[in-house]
């Protein structure tokens, strides 16, 4: 396939005895948002750690752009335009929301070997990580030391960082686990406005947030990803309505 | 400025009318002190780049200490006592151990990164032992301090306070420049959260191993100022519990502060080089316990007590 | 000819000291998550204990096994106290109290027996040689001290696999909640777990005793050297602190002999005897580095243990 950003082959990943990724193979198009659904213990985050560089495969290849990724580390892979959120919020607590903005910038800003500027100072980064968090809806909330940041705000700042880095590909870890109803709500519209703009791999366990975005899912069971298809082919698979939809009052 | 910038400041400014107030109170004794306390000042606020501000729990801090020594030392032994060169020899050689130390350190974490640090000292600690040449466990004595022709004369106890004084100013100086300098952030954003540092595109093996050398080449002029107030060298100057002192210093004084590492450093030093040995010969028996309560309860240090943001 | 078996088997000695003492530390570091420095102060302690059992009981059997019980309890005294509070700290927390620790015991050590080193000797019955080969002799007592620590690397070994508490170390080792779900007294573990590693310490200083001197500092002097072990051998894996202590024991005591004769072939003979101790004193910190290079996670990770 001509167009596809990220595209696997063969992937294997083994934890001792346990085979957590089993033989992927995946496309993900340019532009597309792309869902990957299974449940618990399926492998999705390991498949997204895979595609992140923070774990690499045992066997099989990942290509992002054409180019075979597969054995760079994380670092490398984000100058490149692979960006990701973590399914445990991980930001800088300590430092406040801009801060962690402004890193995620500079990361991205040449060289960090700059040893006597203030950064803190330094328009440079502060502007472009100023106008990221007000398009996340944090513009107010800058100041404000990560920590204290409610959960939902701290899953945002998350995605502000990812998206701070200009990236081809954003890797979203269930960007909604753990909010309330409003807040998912507000979420899924963020991520609406994303769609276009930014091919996403959406791993996700609520099924609105699913459906609402996802232009193509695909279901992971066992390591094994058993289809991949638009959401109305996923919805009417019988193979995925036995092994995992089942059980899934959203459907 | 903050409140603690203030304290730090009019610390400072006590330490600089020391040798005055020991003059009029005829006890020229207390610029040595003071002196010795400064000096360490220097080591404690190096290890705090790296490990209040870094996350590096280097174990071994007492190595650049001791690297920084020698390298006065042995050129004066062959009779070149030029502190420029010793002065530039100390930085440079200890940032090169430094290298070295923390290219293998680096690549692990947690306890094998404390481990590490610590035998690799060890390893320079028995090094120096079994050099007979530069007088083995005996160490050897400095037999003119560093000359600087035509600036100091570090002969004279006051100058070479001042001198002393001086060198940990500008070492706060760049450290406060440093750790609010986009290197720095970087460090403080690897001590905060390494994994998201890496997702974000930082590769932060080679920031932590810039900044320990830093740290290193920064402690090494401790240690070239240190002989010079000793006028004596000895492998003890490396000796793991020295590290152990250096590390104390910063977390009584408060870790990720530029004033704790000082602060820590003058406490510390009192209390070990005149209060409790005053008291008692056992005093370490009362030092040990002290450091266990600290640790257990007061792990913010005495900058702790003060009520600002933490920061530089 | 003689000689290099006679330092192999002094390699193989000090390798299980080592071992007695890695082996209790690296069961700690895997089990608790704990950095244990003052463990080198249960062993100093095991020395001076013995000693002076032994001046008091006459028996060395007695001071033995009184040494080894003064150990184990004062190890559990030490873990509910001091330790138990810090399991759930950082390395950092953990390193600077137990450094506390030692400054503590040392001087402890000094108020009792004073500065200077004593020194232990051995009863009658042990200080012999036994014939290894015809014409080859070796001190009796070395040639125990070798049996005990292989004896005990055997126990444990039976122990960690085929005993409840050995499961229950295993599992405790990779998920702590497991373990208290099934009912068990992690805390009690714990304590359990700490004293034997304290024991072993103890056992490793009191027959160190008649060896080398018994002084202040003993204890952190091998620590560090047993630091070289884990890190070799890879943490919480107790076949990877076997292999590491004699590894690092023989390295260390071959070394020491051997090196300087052997510099002095290719260098000249001042520059052998000047390089040749600061190398040997180098040695097993420059095995060190080696391994982790190409081995950062030493030769037996934890998950292969």
């Amino acid at each position: 396939m001509a167009d596809a950003l990220l595209e696997v082959r063969r992937l294997v990943k083994s934890f001792g005895g346990l085979i957590a990724t089993n033989r992927v193979d995946l496309e993900v198009l340019d532009g597309e948002t792309h869902a990957i659904i299974g449940p618990n213990g399926a492998g999705k985050t390991t498949l997204i750690a895979q595609f992140a560089g923070d774990l690499h495969p045992d066997q099989g290849t990942i290509t992002f752009a054409g180019r075979d990724v597969t054995a760079l580390a994380a670092p490398a892979r984000s100058h490149l335009g692979i960006a990701r959120s973590f399914q445990i919020t991980s930001v800088f607590r300590e430092f406040t929301a801009l801060d962690n903005v402004a890193l995620a910038v500079q990361a991205h800003a040449g060289s960090s070997f700059a040893f006597w500027r203030p950064a803190r100072a330094d328009r440079a980064l502060r502007d472009p990580a100023r106008a990221m968090l007000e398009s996340v809806g944090l513009g107010a909330r800058g100041d404000v030391v990560a920590a204290n940041l409610a959960h939902g705000e701290q899953r945002q700042l998350e995605i502000a960082m990812a998206l701070a880095t200009r990236p081809r590909l954003l890797l979203l870890d269930e960007p909604v686990a753990g909010m309330g109803l409003d807040e998912s709500q507000q979420m899924i519209r963020f991520l609406g406005s994303l769609k276009g703009r930014h091919t996403m791999v959406l791993v996700e366990h609520d099924m609105d947030a699913v459906f609402t975005l996802a232009d193509r899912i695909s279901v992971m069971l066992y390591g094994r990803i058993i289809a991949t298809g638009a959401p109305e082919a996923i919805r009417a698979n019988e193979e995925v309505r036995r092994a995992y939809l089942g059980d899934e009052r959203a459907l | 400025m903050t409140r603690r910038t203030v304290f730090l400041a009019s610390g400072l400014v006590l330490l600089a009318l020391v040798p005055p107030i020991a003059a009029a109170l005829g006890q020229p004794f207390y610029v040595d002190v003071f002196r010795r306390i400064m000096i360490f000042a220097i080591a404690a606020v190096s290890l705090d780049l790296i490990l209040g501000y870094g996350g590096m729990v280097s174990f071994g801090h007492a190595a650049y200490l001791g690297i920084g020594a020698y390298a006065v030392g042995i050129p004066a032994y062959y009779g070149l006592h030029n502190g420029y060169v010793q002065w530039t020899i100390a930085v440079l050689a200890s940032a090169a151990i430094a290298l070295v130390i923390g290219a293998i350190s680096l690549r692990t974490s947690g306890v094998y990164f404390i481990m590490i640090t610590l035998a690799f000292t060890q390893m320079l600690y028995y090094l120096g032992v079994s050099v007979e040449e530069y007088g083995g466990d005996d160490g050897m004595r400095l037999a003119a301090r560093s000359t600087f022709a035509g600036l100091v004369d570090l002969r004279g106890g006051t100058t070479f306070y001042y001198v002393v004084l001086v060198l940990l100013v500008l070492s706060l100086g760049v450290g406060h420049r440093l750790i609010n300098s986009r290197f720095g952030m970087v460090i403080r954003g690897g001590r905060s959260n390494e994994a998201r540092m890496r997702a974000i595109g930082f590769a932060t093996f080679r920031y932590k191993l810039v900044a320990f050398m830093i740290a290193g080449a920064m402690c090494g002029l401790a240690g070239a100022l240190l002989v010079n107030h000793t006028e004596y060298v000895t492998p003890e100057f490396m000796h793991w519990t020295r590290s152990g002192d250096i590390m104390f210093m910063v977390i009584l004084g408060g870790m990720g502060t530029l004033g704790g590492p000082v602060l820590g450093a003058v406490v510390l030093r009192l209390l070990e080089d005149l209060l409790l040995p005053s008291w008692t010969e056992h005093w370490q028996a009362i030092l040990g316990p002290f450091l266990v309560l600290v640790v257990l309860f007061a792990k913010r240090g005495l900058v702790g007590l003060l009520p600002e943001r933490r920061d530089g | 000819m003689l000689l290099v078996l006679e330092q192999t088997l002094n390699g193989i000695q000090f390798g299980v000291t080592l071992f007695l003492m890695a082996a209790g530390l690296t069961l700690v570091f895997g089990i608790m998550n704990l950095v244990n420095l003052a463990h080198g102060s249960l062993y100093m302690l095991g020395a001076y204990l013995a000693t002076t059992f032994f001046q008091r009981t006459g028996s060395f059997l007695a001071a033995v096994a009184l040494a080894l019980a003064a150990t184990l309890v004062i190890g559990i005294v030490v873990e509910l106290i001091a330790l138990q509070t810090l399991y759930e700290r950082d390395h950092l927390d953990q390193v600077l109290a137990t450094f506390g620790l030692i400054l503590f015991f040392n001087e402890l050590v000094a108020i009792v027996w004073g500065r200077a080193a004593i020194y232990t000797k051995l009863p009658p019955w042990l200080s012999g040689h036994i014939e290894l080969l015809p014409g080859v002799r070796y001190p009796l007592y070395r040639a125990l001290v070798i049996l005990v620590g292989l004896a005990v690397a055997a126990l444990l070994w039976l122990l960690v696999s085929r005993t409840r508490l050995g499961m229950l170390i295993r599992a405790g080792a990779s998920n702590r909640t497991m373990v208290s779900a099934l009912g068990v007294n992690i805390r009690l573990l714990y304590t359990l777990v700490f004293g034997l590693g304290a024991a072993l310490a103890g056992l490793a200083g009191l027959m160190a005793g008649p060896i080398y001197a018994v002084q202040i500092g003993m204890g952190e002097e091998i620590l560090i050297q047993v630091f070289v072990v884990i890190v070799i051998g890879g943490i919480g894996s107790i076949r990877g602190a076997l292999v590491g202590a004699l590894v690092v024991g023989m390295v260390d005591t071959l070394g020491r002999a051997f090196l300087r004769p052997l510099l002095a072939t290719v260098l000249s003979p001042s520059a052998a005897d000047s390089a040749g101790p600061a190398l040997a004193s180098m040695l097993i910190y420059i095995l060190m580095a080696a391994v982790l290079f190409f081995r950062p996670q030493g030769l037996f990770p934890a998950s292969a243990r």
